[in-house]
């Protein structure tokens, strides 16, 4: 198990640096740093020297991948590539355009962020479960019908829709809620997280839900199933003993991954109810065209990817028998 | 017999519901008038070919049906306390039948692999029947476990009760199977198809376990199967099956003996078993009619030798056999207008098959030491890690140090059970698996091993006839764009695959030329694997492997195909690496007989060696294994 | 319009073919040799008379096809021929004819109406007034002046009533009376459209039409039925439009129809063009990872987890703001601002397609390991028939159900994606219609006093019954194509 852990540590350096080199290449070789520069201060003020500035300013204005002009390893070091891609790795994020610290920023707004994903997630992955279950259950009747037509309808209407509409309705009409804001302390601002929970559930609760039902419906259909059948078991301790244990591999193994990113939270809600998590964040930092946020982003994103897929593997050791990791 | 029965079957009648289009219900006969009873401590066997109705029938009687089935007519009359007042399954409540499974009637599937629940302790799964349907408390159900697992003969019940079914071999899975079902103690065991996904020494064990417990437990079994030689060795009765009806049923020595259904003689005169060797074995014309498409009046008529034209026009009448060819009190039954007449057909003719041209003296497939290690399955590391950390740990041959030899005209079957390497061996010849050692020569031309650069067109002598004639065929492809892809690859001359050349390779295989134009969905089991012949024949080979061509296909059809395999082998002078775990079809089509075991070749001589003297335990214990007919 | 000046217009305009224009087309063309693939081979035939014995999936096709035709006739471009300056002579100057700077569609050209009826600002659907009241000068007839706060009429809207207030009566009558005409123009022209067809399938297929058409009764019937209610809803909307704005009008006046119509075309393009990106790197990739394993398997797979890494939607926003600022820097390289919004359209598929394809390449990773094995493959290897043969005739045909199935189910992701894009502000151009960019217009609309509910509305119905759509028709086909789908266990 530990030799199992260290061998997929190692092996997400190499596809971390790869990470690192499809955003390098997107920032910084598609546009030069002069490009950034000229955008960034606007066509009013652009002149040679103020361009110079800036880049100097922010570390720019060094050679891309090596630097001739240095000795030793700081032809490598004194680079655009090392300094602002490999040193993400030590957990340097820099500073974003506007000069705050990110690493900073990003420790502050991880909180919010989870006091809306965590929620949402448990909530979730609990109610679709349990609504799938009752769909299999009632297989093949009009109330199976009509939670797949539900779900399908629900998959089809854009999030975008779901947060517009309630606050809208909730907060703006009803007034039952704040239409968006934030307090530090998660334990008095649940109101305020009400509504953007109450949304991405509904936002996401259709697609989940009918996946889990084919998963089941699925396991419905094996061999074992008809044995825990003719032991005289009723359909429903066929359905909570037999099928629901090994339809939670599939859909525990599916779900785990995303678990680190939760850390992300979720851009669209956070920025529409004002929440100061890293997915408002995020929109602000592309709104604004800010490049050293978004790559940070970027890396941390995919660190937390990486670590979901050893989450993965390890919690298919825990559900699943069958399988023992190496 | 004065002793009430435990289970009385009565026109037992079902069908399939389909939705139309237009909303309509369409109903399609699946069972008709199944009708027979099954007494304490005997074993009644429900014989016949795939898809006549066994393996629903005994859904139907567990009421375990899809949802799609209907329920026509008939009783199911089990046995209660009150003899005079039997319970009838088809109007008891869900409640009252869930008490029933398990308790009373258990069941035992074909596919221990799939059939038990693959994330639940065996033991877990054994106690849920005992908590269900006994009531004992958690120490008495531990206990019981252990006793039902020691029972059938699982060697250490302890370690066997914490165990996951993939920690058990296929054999001890289906012993699981079978504590699990006894764990209700229940009075009727319905086991479909129990040994069917087994070895043949597995085989022998199980049904040998089965018949222990029933007599111990006295419990009435019925044994589904299509395997002739199990219900003669196993069964006390036996009902045949074809198309949804029951159409003889009596004791086994009767029915085997004095078959008075034409499909029973036929079936039994295909087996390759029964037949002299050199001989032709006697072929069913067409296959069972799948479900829906049966015949109005007597199912059977359109493949009947002895068919007179009332038969194709009224339903036949049950007859019951007259005391000669009835033995003991159970009654001889035959769904026949011919039953009992004399002029029927009683022995078929056979047509002996043209001698073999004599052999050359030249070796045409050489095998010699052959060895095949497969890499080991999970790389701890990718490329180009590997190549740095990726200690490979050293794995174990698949085969072994095997030589084999091959001559022209001669037919070589490799027997052995599943998992000791025959196929790898085939796919070694077929240059489909690297070797990691010995060399493999055809006509004398090194073709595989170490430096070997095999000569171009090699591949043209040797070709492959697979298991599985569903699999085989691509799905997406023509006949034609199938038969013709050989020679194309192997860039032959256009002729040998013009539209002529191909309709004069079907009709070697007995196809019609219009089949070329046509997918393999639209064909059946038989004649798809007639195609695979074609196939192969296509580019002229001197070596065809068959491996197991005729193990997925019904008794009447294999004889078919076992047929025009001798047909061709005659023309031709082809040889034939065999490989099979069928000692029927061994001892009609081989010369010589070479038994595998883990990866090595354990014993090797002509089939008269192998059958009557055999030297090696191994082999020994293969040959007592195999059910036989007298 | 009249349509001898439609065609006027059309012969003597300067055709432009805009880069989606072609992809669309050519998606277009792809289907068609599809359809005919499907149609001359009887397996699948049997297998597409499955999808479409499903009344859901029949619907849903006709309103795709519906959506679609909008689509491609938007999608063919040109500049009309300005009137001709006269030169110093003052004879009119034929020798060189000038085009508009603006780019339309054969689309705009038939919604002329629609487009050009500009209002001042924002009015409810079906209203004569502005929506928001606004200060006006009354001289009363005292003489003094009164500044009231009233609702203008409107300046297109509602031209065929008189002046002045127009009362309810009137204008339920106007309304009723023009819902009528709709629906009877509507069901005229729909049985003139059906007559016409018949009539050219019997010309075609002589005496076996009427076999063929009676084979798929309740798909027909369907059919039928659907394009009947869309003519119909035209009609009532065509003649609605004539005097009215049927979904409103948006904050500088602009008919929320027009941008409803002309944002399907943005739509379809997102949904469709990013699998012709997707596709050939997922299938190559995924294809010869699983055939080939070993080594190449190790490195397709590196390439897909280290793509598959990263934020899907932080990628999307890293290469959108890259190409933003190239294309901001280089604003010489477009010579409209139709051009520059369809190259950023056109990078933005691409971008789509270059993150969408490690599902796919994933999944037939699977299929194709899976299917290497399969006897058929054997058979063929046997043969010496060569890996790339292989791939393209034995497994490539066998996974097409799939490569299928997911291309279907990515289309209705990635209308709802653009959606989503849009707003953060890496969607399409803002000078483009998208369903997108009239949500993210209109999220503000909601906070205003009278409240401008219309464009989320008209946005909203049209995109769900667009994904809901293509999600039932995904989900048809995968009942009947997809060899692990519920129904066939």
């Amino acid at each position: 198990m530990l030799r199992y852990l260290f061998r997929r540590l190692l092996y997400a350096i190499p596809i971390l640096i790869g990470v690192n080199l499809i955003t390098f290449a997107l920032f910084f070789m598609v546009n030069s740093p002069d490009d950034m520069a000229r955008m960034q201060l606007g066509v009013k003020r652009v002149t040679p020297d103020a361009i110079q500035q800036w880049k100097a300013a922010r570390g720019y204005d060094k050679p891309l991948f090596i630097n001739e002009k240095a000795e030793g390893v700081q032809k490598l070091t004194h680079t655009i590539f090392y300094e602002k891609s490999m040193t993400l790795f030590a957990g340097e994020f820099g500073r974003s355009e506007d000069g705050r610290e990110i690493g900073q920023e990003i420790r502050q707004r991880m909180g919010p962020s989870l006091a809306i994903a965590v929620p949402t997630f448990v909530i979730g992955l609990g109610l679709t479960v349990s609504l799938a279950l009752m769909l299999v259950l009632f297989r093949g009747t009009w109330l199976d019908r009509t939670g797949v037509v539900i779900s399908v309808t629900l998959m089809s209407i854009s999030s975008l829709f779901f947060i517009i509409g309630g606050q809208f309705v909730f907060a703006r009409v009803l007034k039952l809620v704040p239409i968006s804001g934030y307090e530090s302390n998660p334990w008095t601002a649940w109101h305020f997280l009400i509504l953007p929970v109450a949304v991405s559930l509904v936002a996401g609760i259709g697609g989940s839900t009918r996946w889990y039902r084919t998963i089941f419906l699925e396991e419905i259909g094996r061999d074992y199933v008809r044995t825990a059948r003719a032991k005289g078991l009723s359909e429903t301790r066929v359905l909570f003993g037999h099928v629901l244990r090994n339809g939670l591999i599939p859909i525990l193994t599916g779900v785990v991954v995303v678990i680190p990113s939760l850390f992300l939270g979720s851009l669209l809600v956070e920025s529409f109810f004002g929440i100061p998590g890293l997915g408002s964040y995020t929109i602000d930092a592309i709104a604004a065209q800010d490049f050293a946020v978004v790559r940070a982003m970027v890396f941390l994103g995919s660190v937390l990817y990486l670590v979901g897929l050893i989450l993965t593997d390890l919690s298919y050791t825990l559900v699943d028998p069958r399988i023992r990791l190496k | 017999m004065t002793v009430q029965p435990l289970l009385k079957v009565r026109d037992l009648s079902l069908a399939f519901a389909r939705q139309g289009m237009d909303g309509t219900t369409t109903l399609t006969d699946a069972l008709s008038n199944i009708h027979f009873d099954l007494h304490a401590g005997e074993t009644l066997a429900l014989l016949g070919e795939s898809g006549c109705g066994k393996s629903l029938t005994s859904l139907a009687l567990m009421r375990l049906l899809p949802p799609n089935a209907r329920y026509q007519s008939g009783r199911l009359l089990l046995a209660s306390d009150d003899p005079r007042r039997p319970e009838d399954l088809m109007r008891v409540s869900e409640t009252r039948m869930r008490e029933i499974r398990g308790r009373r009637m258990a069941m035992i599937f074909q596919e221990p692999a799939t059939s038990l629940n693959p994330v639940m302790r065996i033991g877990e799964q054994i106690a849920e029947v005992i908590r269900l349907h006994r009531g004992l408390d958690t120490q008495a159900t531990q206990r019981e476990v252990r006793i039902l697992l020691d029972q059938v003969g699982l060697p250490d019940p302890d370690k066997a009760a914490t165990a996951y079914p993939f920690e058990l071999s296929g054999g001890m899975k289906q012993r699981a199977m079978i504590a699990m079902a006894l764990a209700g103690d229940p009075q009727i065991l319905l086991a479909d198809e129990p040994t069917t996904a087994l070895d043949v020494t597995l085989q022998a064990q199980i049904l040998d376990l089965i018949r222990t417990l029933q007599q111990a437990r006295q419990m009435g079994v019925l044994l589904i199967t299509h395997d002739l030689a199990v219900v003669a060795s196993r069964a006390d009765r036996v009902a045949v099956m074809y198309a949804g009806q029951i159409v003889e049923s009596g004791a086994v020595s009767d029915v085997l003996h004095h078959p008075a259904h034409p499909y029973t003689r036929a079936l039994l005169a295909a087996l390759p078993e029964r037949a002299t060797r050199g001989q032709n074995l006697f072929q069913l014309p067409g296959r069972v009619p799948s479900l829906g498409q049966w015949p109005m009046a007597c199912r059977f008529a359109p493949r009947c030798a002895d068919q007179e034209p009332h038969c194709l026009l009224e339903s036949p009448p049950q007859v019951i056999i007259p005391g000669e060819f009835c033995s003991g009190p159970v009654e001889h039954q035959v769904l026949c207008w011919r039953a009992g007449d004399e002029a029927m057909t009683s022995h078929h003719e056979f047509m002996a098959v043209p001698a073999r041209p004599p052999h050359e003296a030249s070796k045409v497939l050489d095998i010699r030491d052959l060895q095949v290690t497969y890499a080991p399955g999970n790389r701890l590391w990718p490329w180009p890690f590997s190549r740095w950390f990726g200690a490979k740990s050293p794995a174990r041959p698949v085969v072994d140090g095997v030589s084999l030899t091959l001559n022209p005209g001669e037919t070589l079957a490799l027997v052995g059970e599943s998992g000791c390497g025959k196929t790898t061996t085939a796919r070694a010849v077929l240059g489909l698996q690297a070797l990691s050692g010995g060399q493999i020569s055809l006509q004398g031309m090194p073709i595989a091993g170490q430096g070997v650069r095999p000569p171009t067109g090699w591949r043209r002598n040797v070709q492959m006839v697979f298991q599985d004639p569903f699999a085989s065929l691509d799905p997406r492809q023509r006949i034609r764009a199938i038969l013709a892809e050989g020679p194309r690859a192997l860039g032959l001359a256009p002729e040998i695959y013009s539209e002529a050349a191909l309709c004069a390779l079907l009709e070697r295989v007995g196809l019609a030329a219009d089949a070329l134009d046509r997918f393999p969905h639209e064909f059946s089991g038989g004649q798809r694997q007639r195609i695979a012949i074609a196939r192969a024949l296509a580019v002229n080979p001197a070596v065809l492997i068959c491996d197991e061509p005729t193990s997925a296909l019904d008794v009447s059809v294999q004889a078919q195909i076992l047929n025009l395999l001798r047909d061709l082998q005659a023309q031709t002078g082809m040889a034939y690496l065999f490989i099979t775990h069928n000692f029927g079809v061994v001892r009609y089509l081989a010369d010589h007989v070479a038994v595998m075991q883990a990866g090595r070749i354990v014993e090797q001589g002509t089939v008269q060696q192998i059958f009557d003297d055999p030297q090696d335990a191994y082999t020994q214990s293969l040959l007592v294994s195999v059910p036989v007919i007298r | 319009m009249d349509p001898i000046e439609f065609l006027h217009i059309l012969r003597n305009s300067l055709w432009v073919c805009l880069v989606t224009d072609a992809l669309l087309w050519l998606l277009f063309m792809a289907f068609l040799i599809g359809l005919g693939v499907i149609l001359r081979s009887p397996l699948q035939r049997e297998v597409w008379r499955n999808v479409f014995q499903q009344r859901l999936a029949v619907v849903s096709a006709v309103i795709l096809a519906v959506a679609a035709s909008f689509a491609l006739l938007d999608s063919i471009h040109f500049r009309q021929p300005l009137p001709a300056l006269s030169n110093g002579a003052g004879a009119p100057d034929t020798s060189q004819v000038r085009y508009a700077v603006e780019v339309n569609s054969v689309l705009d050209l038939v919604l002329t109406g629609l487009r050009d009826g500009y209002e001042k600002t924002y009015s409810a659907p079906l209203a004569v007034h502005l929506s928001a009241l606004e200060p006006i000068t009354v001289t009363l007839p005292d003489g003094s002046v009164e500044v009231r706060r009233e609702a203008l009429r409107l300046k297109v809207a509602g031209q065929a009533f008189a002046p002045g207030a127009v009362s309810d009566v009137d204008y339920w009558r106007d309304v009723v009376s023009r819902v009528a005409v709709g629906i009877l123009g509507g069901l005229a022209a729909y049985a003139g459209c059906v007559f016409v067809c018949l009539a050219l399938l019997a010309l075609i297929r002589g005496k076996h039409s009427a076999v063929v058409s009676r084979r798929h009764p309740v798909a027909r019937r369907w059919a039928m039925l659907t394009l009947g209610v869309v003519f119909v809803i035209t009609g009532v909307f065509a003649s609605l439009s004539l005097n009215f704005h049927v979904f409103g009008t948006d904050k500088v006046g602009q008919d929320v129809l027009y941008q409803v119509l002309k944002s399907l075309r943005t739509a379809l393009i997102i949904g469709l063009v990013p699998t012709l990106v997707t596709l050939p790197i997922g299938v190559i990739l995924g294809l010869a990872a699983g055939y080939f394993r070993g080594k190449v398997d190790d490195v397709i797979q590196y390439v897909y987890t280290t793509v598959s890494a990263i934020p899907g939607v932080l990628l999307i926003a890293a290469a959108v703001l890259s190409i933003q600022v190239m294309l901001d820097n280089h604003p010489e390289w477009f010579g409209t601002a139709v051009e520059r919004g369809d190259v950023r359209l056109l990078a933005l598929c691409i971008i789509l397609g270059m993150t969408s394809w490690t599902g796919i390449a994933r999944l037939l990773r699977g299929e194709s390991l899976k299917m290497r094995e399969y006897e058929y493959v054997q058979a063929a290897r046997a043969f010496g028939v060569s890996a790339g043969r292989i791939l393209l005739r034995h497994i490539l045909p066998n996974v097409f159900p799939i490569i299928l199935i997911t291309m279907v189910m990515e289309f209705s992701t990635l209308v709802l994606a653009e959606a989503v894009l849009s707003y953060i502000g890496i969607g399409v151009d803002p000078t483009m219609f998208s369903f997108g960019l009239m949500i993210n217009n209109a999220r503000m609309e909601l906070s205003r006093e009278p409240v401008v509910w219309w464009t989320l509305t008209a946005a909203f119905m049209f995109m769900v019954v667009l994904v809901l759509a293509a999600n039932i028709l995904a989900d048809a086909v995968r009942d009947a194509l997809d060899p692990r789908s519920e129904r066939q266990s």
